[in-house]
């Protein structure tokens, strides 16, 4: 504690800069402290009305004095609290919501014309025209209104996670949260105290004249942080907030760990999410100071009392010369005392009750300091600095000149942590305030945030907490705590007093919404704005809740509080994203030969959270360009595609076979070993889920693969039938995905390439027809080889160990080069398998398609008995005719592809309402037909085959096509079977 | 998030470890091709949604991959207990 001017001067310092100019402070101030003793009155503007703005607070609780601190690019905050901010050598701090300076404002003027901004100005004025939103109003309210300017570039810095486990997390360490460490750390318990100022003690921190223990208070407060951080069980946490209590007693914190250090000795991450899970919480938070509602309550000068007595006691600055008190609460004249101790004149204690405890007006008697019962302050004079105060009492209205208006109405639990775990609260008059209706087991609420404002209370109740059964500490000196029930806003408030500061809602704001007819407290903060922001009505809530309960003649108790919502303070998105930016945000998952694809001029695009090659560009070429040449490499010749991507599922065990028939529509029962089949599955419900190939390796074993972004959901659906339903099956299920890479060789030349490298494999058609699968080796390698692929030529499919995915993929290109062989990527594949009419689940199909409804009744096992969605297809919805088919469509004339989702209809200039047939699920330009071709979804579509119907065009009128067939090349397969 | 206590493991691990696989106690009929269009559409569809004591289907799926039922309070989103094993009737 820094009682002295003198030894706020033995202090090194600290020099900084505001807005430009040079300043100094002293070791261990904050911002707020620091501009305070410079004789800065004014630190920010107001919200709406730009009026100038001081320091109400000394803590979180502060509602005007927000800054932007520049630590360097891609490391600017906005709307830090000056309270919070600790200096540094070098800091750069700024003001924020004014132009051009804090001194002269343009936008003062709103302030002029507040009696045209009332509550519910914005949503009444800048109502028509709509279009004049965009353009007009919201870029002009946007610039006029508005806290500090976000960030423009990447952050900079880096920032961590932990999670950690402990029996008692404790909130705050003023004296209940050091009493509740003491006590459960002392009984073994893992502790974990957090405290969010950058000092232990909380309101010990400016403690004179309390002892404890028989120890002056500092020194209690030394000798107990000493003990706690000598014990392996506790860890002590400054610099951190308890933001939010979720479930279970997780409690997110965070830590700041490199903001008090200037820049170029801030080492590691900026700060740290903690992610806790505490056996109990012991919420030991604190109260804030309410102020009062007066005419001009805002102007620079006018300060809540206890804020006054931290800044005087704490930092050794004196926030004024000459004060005026205005209060309905006990403490308020504590601060009056300190503050003189302090060297401050205190000219009038101006207390609204009509009567207070016979010690404080002793205690006024003998330091010669004058107050006067029933007395309240009704209007601040002074438009930069407070200059005097309006006080009406008993001898009527007086002016009394002032440099310091202070105000205390009483205290105001903080409730944050125990109102997000749903604690129930309750309306206590005594204090004014909501407090905890009843302890829970697992939450327990300890000291001033449970209405025990007392220094003996708190340290009572927060032993307790910690588990102690009887009294364990001794206070001497301790100070009276009663308040009220003045009402901290006088009926006839008018004008500029301010509930909330934040956000400049006035007193009168509130009856307005009360004429206007707002009664619910949830309404009333919409309507007014107040409570919110970055705020959150830390200082106003409570002034509200009361107002409006007054207005609307109910008790505060029936008008509540709104929601409390994490977080209790503002949290960096940097903290909550943590590790997980950039490229870890979601790691991006690469096939084996990624590299060698990148080598060969691969574009990749994301697919899911695989990054894949879409088209392999050569310089100049375009993109149409590059896919037509690729796609016409394989009709051609050759081409090489990486496939790794498939998802691929191993499935072993003696009841395989009777498995994997009753997850797909399939019969593989005659699927002999060294065969492989294409295969669907459906969901209970009777709609495909995905399709793939089974390929049956032994008669115990298959491999099974599922569409690249399938894998996750098609296993979970297997293991959940495997596990839950079918549980007398004898099957491994093993994902291998990342074991195998899957190399795709299409085209007409592929065997020419491929015959001469493989070992053990004839490659003939008759050896290997269609469908087949072989092992044996390539470069020595093991290979699975499957004569298969998504493209309708004659192709195979390499299978080897992941590792050997790249050199086979520069291996094949680089023999195959003499063939004509080309990578190829996806675009050039959805052009070849569009062209054969092969779907893509999820584009061609919806998640509301029948096997039937997309063509493939043909590959269900009749015969086979009960599979996973049998029972569904007979249903009458899906079984009823007018249902959506797959179908293709051709163009009568132009080359244009038409617009995928486009819809279909049987009239070309169909009227409003019409019901679409369908709608285009692909499309591309063949240029293999050299024609545009699309397949779509049509209302019995396949008896429709050679119907015109018109297809809608984004940018034009309705185009005509023709339903075909959904196979547009090669219909009879001859080039697959060749 | 919540802390779930998984049978098989026979630990307490974060929800985020586990995937939430709907109502417990639904049978699959014995013999789906026997079931009425009622019975079936019934068993696909119908949920109880209680409010209160819910008994759900979990799988640990980034633990140890198996699914076991789980009985929750849906007002207070806290866990009772839980239990190894398929659903059983209610
Ligand atoms: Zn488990």
């Amino acid at each position: 504690m820094i009682d002295s001017p003198r030894a706020r001067a033995a202090l090194p310092l600290v020099r900084f800069t505001f807005d430009g100019r040079a300043y100094e402070g002293r070791a261990g101030d904050t911002l707020a402290a620091a501009l305070l003793a410079q004789g800065v009155r004014i630190l920010g503007r107001s919200f709406k009305y730009h009026r100038p703005r001081g320091l109400l607070a000394a803590g979180v609780e502060e509602p005007n004095a927000l800054v932007t601190i520049d630590r360097g690019a891609g490391r600017v905050t906005p709307n830090l609290l000056a309270t919070q901010v600790e200096i540094y050598e070098g800091l750069a701090a700024r003001s924020q919501n004014r132009w051009p300076s804090l001194r002269f404002d343009a936008l003062e003027i709103n302030d002029l014309f507040s009696a045209l901004m009332p509550a519910g100005f914005y949503y009444k004025t800048f109502m028509w025209p709509a279009a004049a939103w965009r353009r007009l109003y919201e870029p002009l309210i946007r610039r006029a209104a508005g806290f500090g300017e976000a960030p423009r570039e990447a952050d900079a810095d880096v920032y961590a996670n932990l999670y950690a486990h402990c029996d008692a997390l404790v909130v705050g360490s003023g004296p209940a949260g050091l009493a509740a460490a003491l006590a459960a750390s002392g009984r073994g318990e893992r502790v974990i105290l957090c405290e969010q100022d950058f000092a232990f003690g909380g309101s010990l921190l400016a403690e004179r004249a309390a002892t404890i223990d028989g120890e002056a208070a500092a020194q209690w407060r030394a000798q107990a942080l000493a003990r706690l951080a000598a014990r392996a069980n506790v860890t002590l946490l400054n610099r951190t907030t308890a933001f939010g209590l979720y479930a279970q007693n997780y409690v997110c914190l965070a830590q700041r760990l490199s903001d008090h250090l200037p820049p170029a000795q801030a080492k590691g991450p900026r700060e740290r999410l903690w992610q806790v899970r505490a056996g109990r919480v012991i919420v030991a938070a604190g109260a804030i100071e309410r102020p009062l509602a007066f005419e001009c309550n805002d102007r620079p000068g006018v300060m809540l009392a206890e804020a006054a007595r931290v800044y005087a006691n704490r930092f050794g600055v004196a926030p004024g010369a000459r004060a005026l008190v205005a209060c309905a609460s006990d403490s308020a004249w504590r601060a009056a005392f300190d503050l003189r101790a302090a060297g401050v004149e205190i000219v009038l204690i101006a207390d609204a009750r009509a009567s207070v405890a016979q010690a404080l007006q002793d205690a006024a008697r003998e330091t010669g300091v004058a107050f006067e019962l029933g007395a309240r302050v009704r209007r601040a004079h002074g438009r930069l600095a407070v200059k005097a105060a309006e006080v009406e009492g008993a001898g009527g209205l007086r002016t009394i000149a002032c440099d310091l208006l202070l105000m205390g109405a009483g205290w105001t639990p903080t409730l944050h942590l125990f109102a997000q775990a749903r604690g129930p609260l309750a309306w206590d008059a005594a204090l004014g305030a909501f407090r905890p209706a009843q302890a829970r087991e697992d939450i327990v609420c300890a000291g001033a945030c449970n209405g025990a404002l007392s220094l003996a209370m708190a340290l009572d109740e927060g032993a307790r907490a910690g588990g102690e059964a009887t009294r364990v500490h001794a206070v001497a000196h301790d100070w009276p705590c009663a308040s009220g029930p003045v009402a901290p806003v006088a009926p006839v408030a008018q004008g500029a007093a301010f509930v909330d500061f934040q956000n400049d809602v006035k007193a009168r704001d509130y009856e307005l919404a009360q004429r206007e007819g707002f009664v619910a407290l949830e309404h009333v903060k919409r309507y007014t704005t107040s409570g919110l922001g970055a705020d959150q009505g830390k200082t106003g809530a409570i002034n509200a809740t009361r107002l409006v309960a007054d207005l609307s003649q109910r008790e505060p108790g029936a008008v509540g509080l709104t929601t409390m919502r994490p977080p209790f303070t503002p949290v960096s998105f940097g903290a909550l994203a943590h590790m997980a930016r950039g490229p870890l945000y979601e790691p991006a998952r690469e096939t084996p030969a990624h590299a060698g694809a990148a080598a060969r001029g691969a574009v990749f695009e994301n697919a899911g959270a695989w990054r894949r090659a879409r088209a392999f560009a050569r310089a100049g070429e375009s993109e149409p360009r590059v896919v037509a040449r690729e796609a016409m490499a394989v009709r051609t010749a050759a081409g090489l595609f990486d496939a790794s991507t498939l998802g691929k599922i191993e499935v072993a065990g003696p009841d395989a076979l009777a498995f994997l028939n009753k997850i797909y529509v399939n019969d593989f029962s005659r699927l002999a070993p060294g065969r492989c089949r294409y295969a669907v599955m459906l969901n209970e419900a009777g709609l495909v889920m995905d399709d793939g190939l089974v390929a049956r390796l032994a008669p115990d074993r298959f491999h099974v693969t599922t569409t690249s972004g399938g894998l996750g959901h098609v296993l979970h659906h297997m293991e959940d039938f495997l596990q839950t339903e079918f549980t007398h099956l004898k099957v491994w299920l093993v994902d291998v995905t990342e074991q195998w890479s899957c190399l795709a060789l299409q085209g007409p030349r592929a065997r020419d390439i491929l015959a001469p490298l493989v070992e053990g494999v004839d490659l003939s058609r008759a050896a290997m027809p269609p469908m087949s699968l072989r092992e044996g080796a390539i470069m020595g390698t093991p290979l699975r080889l499957l004569r298969a692929g998504f493209t309708g030529e004659l192709g195979f499919e390499l299978y080897t160990p992941a590792r050997f995915g790249a050199p086979l993929w520069d291996f094949l290109l680089e023999r195959g080069a003499r063939c004509g062989l080309e990578p190829y990527g996806l675009e050039a594949l959805d052009v070849l398998r569009l062209e054969k009419g092969y779907i893509v689940i999820g584009q061609d199909s919806d998640g509301a398609c029948t096997p039937d409804d997309l063509g493939l009744a043909r590959l269900i096992g009749a015969s086979k008995g009960d599979f996973v969605g049998a029972r569904s297809l007979r249903l009458p919805h899906l079984a009823s005719a007018g249902r959506r088919q797959l179908v293709g469509l051709r163009l009568r004339g132009g080359s244009r592809p038409l617009d995928v989702g486009a819809q279909i209809v049987e009239a070309p200039a169909p009227p409003a309402g019409t019901r679409a047939l369908g709608h285009v699920t692909s499309s591309r330009v063949s240029p293999a037909l050299a024609a545009p071709v699309a397949l779509a979804l049509v209302a019995d579509g396949r008896a429709r085959m050679g119907a015109r119907v018109f297809v809608t065009r984004l940018d034009g009128p309705c185009e005509e096509a023709e339903i075909a067939a959904p196979v547009f090349y090669d219909p009879a397969g001859e080039r697959l079977n060749g | 998030m919540l802390l779930i206590p998984c049978p098989h493991c026979r630990q307490s691990r974060p929800e985020r470890e586990f995937r939430h696989c709907g109502e417990a106690g639904l049978l699959r009929p014995v013999d789906p091709a026997a079931a009425s269009d009622r019975e079936w559409t019934d068993y696909l569809f119908a949920r109880t949604n209680p409010k209160g004591e819910s008994q759900e289907r979990w799988r640990h799926v980034h633990g140890c991959g198996r699914f076991f039922v789980l009985r929750r309070d849906t007002r207070e989103d806290a866990c009772v207990t839980s239990r190894a094993g398929v659903e059983e009737a209610p």
